[in-house]
């Protein structure tokens, strides 16, 4: 009998942290109970990108695109549309003010292009058939039969891909250089130990499409010749792993891995390691040690790894949106793929778009979109109609962008020049309401917990730029205390010896750069704005306002306010513990901060 | 080689490729200022100090890790440089305490040496000190972590030079340490003494013990009979403290000063040397001669470093090691029976003191009641080349222009051989020399066996020794020792004919003159000139073969009897026993 509807649950973590195991079990007995199981068919699939409004389920081919589901929708799900062909309504997904809104007219999804997660969404991770019928592994054969290594490299240097794990190396040099090294052994890495607070596009695409980055791990072995994969994952994805590992064991099942594969006479297989979650591990010299079993420090570049990587041996090593992107490239043509993007960052870019935004989630966009339209346009502008402070990208190592530059089209070079930078794509929005100098003091103790210990400059220069931070967000600033922070912010970027280090102190340069009157606040003035730094902010009752409903009194944990009922409250300033519980209870807008 | 045309701050210069930045603006006379580089070592590159800028770029890169490119012109020194590597000396100096005056390292601190050059009068930045005990569980090395600056230089020497791993990287960022796995002490780690981790550390994170104190109390102890024995690798490095160039040999005036100081004999280990070749020269030849005295190859057990190592990591070789004790332990068990009986003192009177290039020598003299051949304490003290320059300036001796004297008799005269023993290759020779005596009866024509000279990590050879070819293997630095005993089990467990007759084995790079306690400052340049000092030691000696020794005669006639006899055997042999790694 044929299948009437598709009914497509979103798998992702996310979802499945609202339940989204639940509700996919639902649909499942419900259509049972109704008799429908075989009139439908319900998968879990990987991240639908709009986790703001999550959990997801799709049906098709209606196109109904429900949202904010619970288990307790299945079954309206199933008893209306599945069983009556009826639209439920009120589970769609409508643009505010709308009262319909067609699929086609998701604002979050208009101006998104999806190349990297071009299955996400749609197939089901843990069927490699699913992934087949959409062209999987068509490219792979295309490498192992039809084209020489050279060519592979040809397609990559056309399409002019750039490594998505931060840096932007060019993807074919890293090959080239690799393949050009006569080794008894090579190896292909993936690094997919991504690590950047806020950051989940790596997590998602391997979640959804684990088979797209098996196929272009593939590639990269015939092409520079390696029988050895590693997949280095942080144990904290255990989603990913699953479906990685029944994605590797389909593979294998398939032919499509281990000993002479497809009859090619080639061998390749991919083993899984798993990082115990420290950011420095993203760093390819420390993935690689802590890969070997060492502990995970940087080690100084050059010899790099393509020529000399893990156990010495010449290896690629790329992140999960790197490989995902080569197998379309490898099917379509490197000319499609340079056809998308800016002239010098060709392609797509997913980002983490989170913070203050209205719609978060995960959202790709071709290269050379402005923050604007990714902060207005797709995540449906600032929550709550507040104004726009700042967008960090790179994650910790990033830096601030602010609104003068909204309009700079994102692509490697843009975001490097006005002191920030591409990272693996963490997008944090930032409101009025957030202070600047505590959000870098947060990124800096991101840093001061994650730096490795290795080299001084990284070590120490985050601990003491924390410390001032800490020290200003305290209102004990000096004004000395800027320069020492330049000082130990050039100093670390200079001399460290990775990434890490050399990027650590982009939050505090950056931010110095563009909201350095917040700093010069704190520590003139002894104040914050934004009323973050408790330490600098006074309560306070405007008597205009109060009408002496003692409900702030009764709310104060400390007994500080006073006043008699019906007349104007006060706090005293010298027993406030500034827990902002008067400010949260009165509904007058009467406690003041400053 | 194919060299490299590059320009170091525009001044064009040619090196050969694979130079580092540093060592070739080192040739162009241009210094770039480094803490955590060290010769000895692949370039950690932890520092960030020694970082230079390539025109054209705006990035830094650390000079001790990159190679030269063609073409490129490398800036050394501008205002940028000087000010990022200004603030990275700042910082580490906000980590590590200020406690120079009363440091190991007070005077001979690299750290110390950057601040003054950097002249940083004030420290801008918050300081925020480990608070961390310090590890006083050997009686060689203390380890204070307060005081450790995070360079790896200690760990990459444990681990790549020695490879011993008692210390690692301990957890991570600000909190990063230096120590031994698991928490474990120094003294419960599979810690093997050598000092090579203090004879690398720029400050003083670990240092040797000081004892100095503990040799004087003896000397004002007027029921005291202060005996004191100098090791062959001492008189060639001692200099150095005092400014003069290294390998200048000093043996005449460290007899002088240690009088000076109050001993009331000076001996010398290089008499016991000779002692030791006679009785391991002899096992060696009873081994090749007959199976029941044990099986081949015999490994000399004179480095105390070693045969901790070997306890450790290779308990298995027990029975190849050489029962003979090494030649501190022996001048100590014949100081206090054959020198006692000759001096008329009694042996609990007598303080046994040795002057060691060596921190394992301190851990030795209590490594098992064997070190109490004579009823006591064979050895009471060890203080190495560096306490006893110390206690020298101390003292107020001129040392550089004392006359030199002579060391007392009648276990104080040594020939060549002897002298030989601070060298890698030495113990090896000097046994040949005797060896081929006691298997042909007839002298070595040409006493220099070349084959087992030099700075070769392993030296393998074949020494005809009448009609035996004497199959020999060197290693010195403990990490090169691996592949020759993987040899030796291999051909074991096959039960083939083993590799090697005779094998030779220090701990540390170069042998004796390259010890853990040695002055500081010791790099292959250092080394290789303390080598030569040995070996004209060794060429101007009248005597060259152990054997030859008129001392050594008269010790074998009034006392020992002969080689391996009974008496030399309660005396001078010992026994080892497998060590477990950790204890705990």
């Amino acid at each position: 009998m044929a299948i009437k509807n598709y009914c497509l649950v979103c798998g992702g973590t996310g979802c499945e942290a609202s339940k989204a195991d639940a509700i996919y079990h639902k649909l499942r007995s419900a259509a049972e109970t109704h008799g429908i199981g075989n009139d439908v068919q319900i998968v879990k699939t990987g991240c639908f990108g709009f986790c703001e409004k999550g959990p997801i389920v799709k049906v098709l081919p209606e196109e109904a695109f429900y949202v904010n589901v619970t288990p307790e929708d299945a079954e309206t799900i199933v008893e209306e549309h599945l069983v009556k062909g009826r639209v439920v309504e009120k589970l769609l997904y409508k643009e505010e003010g709308a009262d319909k809104t067609d699929l086609k007219e998701i604002k979050f999804y208009q101006k998104q292009k999806r190349v990297v997660l071009r299955n996400c969404g749609i197939i089901d991770p843990e069927n490699i058939d699913e992934y087949i019928a959409r062209q999987g592994y068509v490219a792979m054969e295309k490498v192992f039969f039809e084209m020489t290594p050279e060519q592979v490299i040809e397609e990559l240097k056309i399409s002019g891909l750039r490594g998505r794990g931060g840096a932007g190396f060019p993807t074919w040099l890293k090959w080239k250089f690799s393949a050009d090294v006569k080794s008894d052994d090579k190896y292909i890495v993936c690094n997919a130990d991504e690590g950047d607070p806020g950051a989940y596009m790596d997590r998602s695409t391997l979640e959804g499409d684990p088979h797209s980055v098996i196929e272009a791990m593939a590639i990269g072995a015939k092409t520079v010749g390696s029988h050895h994969g590693v997949i280095y994952i942080r144990a904290e994805y255990p989603l990913a792993i699953n479906r990685l590992e029944i994605a590797l064991k389909q593979a294998r099942e398939y032919g499509l891995l281990g000993k002479d594969i497809l009859g090619s006479g080639f061998d390749f297989d991919i083993e899984i390691r798993l990082g115990a979650g420290a950011f420095v591990c993203g760093e390819e010299t420390a993935l690689l040690a802590s890969t070997e079993g060492k502990r995970g420090m940087p080690v100084p570049k050059p010899p790099f790894p393509a020529i000399k990587g893990l156990f010495g041996r010449p290896t690629v090593i790329n992140n999960v949106e790197t490989y995902a992107n080569i197998p379309v490239i490898i099917e379509k043509g490197g000319a499609w793929f340079k056809s998308i993007g800016t002239e010098k960052s060709p392609g797509t870019k997913v980002f983490a778009l989170t913070g203050k935004i209205e719609n978060s989630g995960l959202v790709e966009v071709p290269m050379g979109t402005t923050l604007r339209e990714i902060v207005y346009d797709i995540g449906g502008g600032i929550r709550g109609g507040k104004e726009f402070k700042a967008v960090q990208t790179g994650g910790p190592s990033g830096g601030v962008i602010t609104k003068e530059y909204l309009d700079t089209p994102i692509d490697f070079d843009h975001l490097t020049a006005i002191g920030s930078m591409m990272g693996s794509g963490g997008m944090i929005v930032m409101d009025e309401d957030d202070c600047i100098v505590d959000v870098t003091r947060f990124y800096m103790e991101f840093c001061v917990d994650e730096s490795c210990g290795k080299c001084a400059p990284c070590r120490i220069g985050t601990k003491r730029m924390l410390q001032i931070l800490e020290k200003i967000t305290k209102g004990q600033g000096e004004m000395a205390d800027i320069d020492k922070l330049k000082a130990i912010g050039l100093a670390t970027k200079k001399a460290s010896l990775c990434g890490l280090g050399q990027t650590a102190a982009n939050p505090v340069l950056s931010t110095l750069k563009y909201f350095e009157n917040e700093y010069l606040e704190h520590i003139k003035e002894r104040k914050c704005s934004s009323g973050t730094c408790k330490d600098l902010v006074t309560y306070s009752i405007d008597p205009e306002k109060c009408i002496g409903c003692t409900v702030c009194a009764r709310k104060c944990p400390v007994n500080c306010i006073s006043g008699e009922r019906k007349s104007p409250h006060k706090i005293d300033p010298d027993k406030c513990i500034k827990c902002g519980a008067c400010y949260d209870a009165c509904k007058f807008g009467a406690v003041q901060v400053a | 080689m194919s060299m490299v045309n590059i320009q170091i701050n525009g001044k064009p210069v040619a090196v050969e490729a694979g130079t580092s930045i540093l060592n070739a603006a080192k040739s162009a006379h241009v210094n770039i200022p480094t803490l955590c580089y060290h010769p000895d070592l692949e370039p950690w590159a932890a520092c960030g100090i020694c970082v230079v800028k390539v025109e054209g770029s705006p990035k830094m890169v650390r000079a001790c890790a990159t190679a030269v490119t063609e073409g490129q012109n490398y800036i050394t020194h501008d205002a940028e440089l000087m000010e990022v590597r200004r603030t990275v000396i700042e910082l580490i100096q906000s980590s590590h305490p200020n406690e120079c005056l009363t440091c190991a390292r007070n005077g001979s601190c690299e750290l110390q040496e950057l601040s003054e050059d950097f002249c940083i009068r004030e420290k801008p930045f918050c300081e925020e000190l480990k608070v961390l005990p310090r590890d006083t569980s050997t009686t060689s090395i203390v380890l204070d972590p307060r005081k450790c600056i995070n360079c790896g230089r200690c760990a990459l020497v444990c681990q790549q030079l020695q490879d011993v791993w008692a210390l690692e990287f301990i957890h991570r960022g600000y909190g990063t340490i230096i120590q031994p796995a698991g928490g474990a002490l120094l003294g419960e780690s599979p810690c093997i003494k050598c000092g090579q981790c203090s004879a690398h550390c720029p400050v003083g994170a670990i240092y040797e013990k000081d004892e100095t104190k503990e040799l004087m109390a003896a000397i004002r102890d007027e029921s005291k009979h202060v005996v004191v024995q100098v090791a062959p690798a001492t008189r060639v490095a001692i200099g150095e403290a005092f400014g003069m160039e290294p390998g200048t040999v000093m043996t005449g005036q460290m007899y002088a000063a240690l009088r000076m100081l109050g001993a009331d004999a000076v001996f010398d280990t290089n008499f016991s040397a000779d002692l030791t070749i006679m009785e391991e020269g002899s096992e060696l030849v009873a081994r090749l001669t007959d199976k029941n005295h044990g099986p081949l190859p015999q490994i000399t057990s004179c480095c105390p470093a070693w045969t901790d190592y070997m306890e450790k990591y290779f308990d298995d070789m027990i029975p190849h090691f050489s029962t003979a004790k090494s030649p501190m332990m022996m001048q100590g068990a014949i100081t206090k029976t054959y020198y006692a009986e000759k001096a008329k003192v009694d042996p609990k009177d007598i303080f046994s003191v040795a002057i060691m290039p060596c921190t394992a020598k301190k851990y030795e003299i209590g490594r098992d009641d064997n070190m109490q051949a004579s009823g006591f304490n064979d050895v009471d003290l060890v203080l190495t080349t560096r306490e006893l320059a110390r206690l020298i300036k101390r003292a107020g001796i001129d040392f550089l222009n004392l006359p030199e004297e002579k060391a007392d008799s009648p276990i104080g005269a040594y020939s060549g051989a002897a002298t030989i023993f601070g060298v890698t290759g030495g113990v090896m020779e000097a046994a040949i020399r005797t060896a081929h005596v006691l298997v042909t009866g007839e002298e070595l024509k040409d006493v220099n066996v070349r084959a087992v000279r030099g700075m070769d990590g392993v030296k393998v050879g074949e020494v005809p020794v009448g009609d035996v070819t004497l199959k020999v293997a060197v290693a010195h630095g403990m990490a090169n020792v691996r592949t020759i005993m993987n040899e030796v089990r291999e051909a074991r467990n096959k039960g083939e004919e083993p590799p090697y007759h005779f094998i030779e084995v220090m701990a540390c790079k170069g042998g004796c003159i390259g010890g853990g306690g040695q002055p500081y400052f010791t790099d292959e340049e250092v080394r290789a000139k303390r080598v030569a000092g040995i070996y004209s030691d060794d060429e101007k000696s009248v005597v060259r073969c152990s054997h030859q020794n008129p001392e050594i005669k008269q010790i074998y006639k009034e006392f020992l009897g002969e080689p391996l006899s009974h008496k030399s055997h309660d005396l001078l042999h010992t026994k080892y026993h497998a060590r477990p790694l950790y204890q705990k």
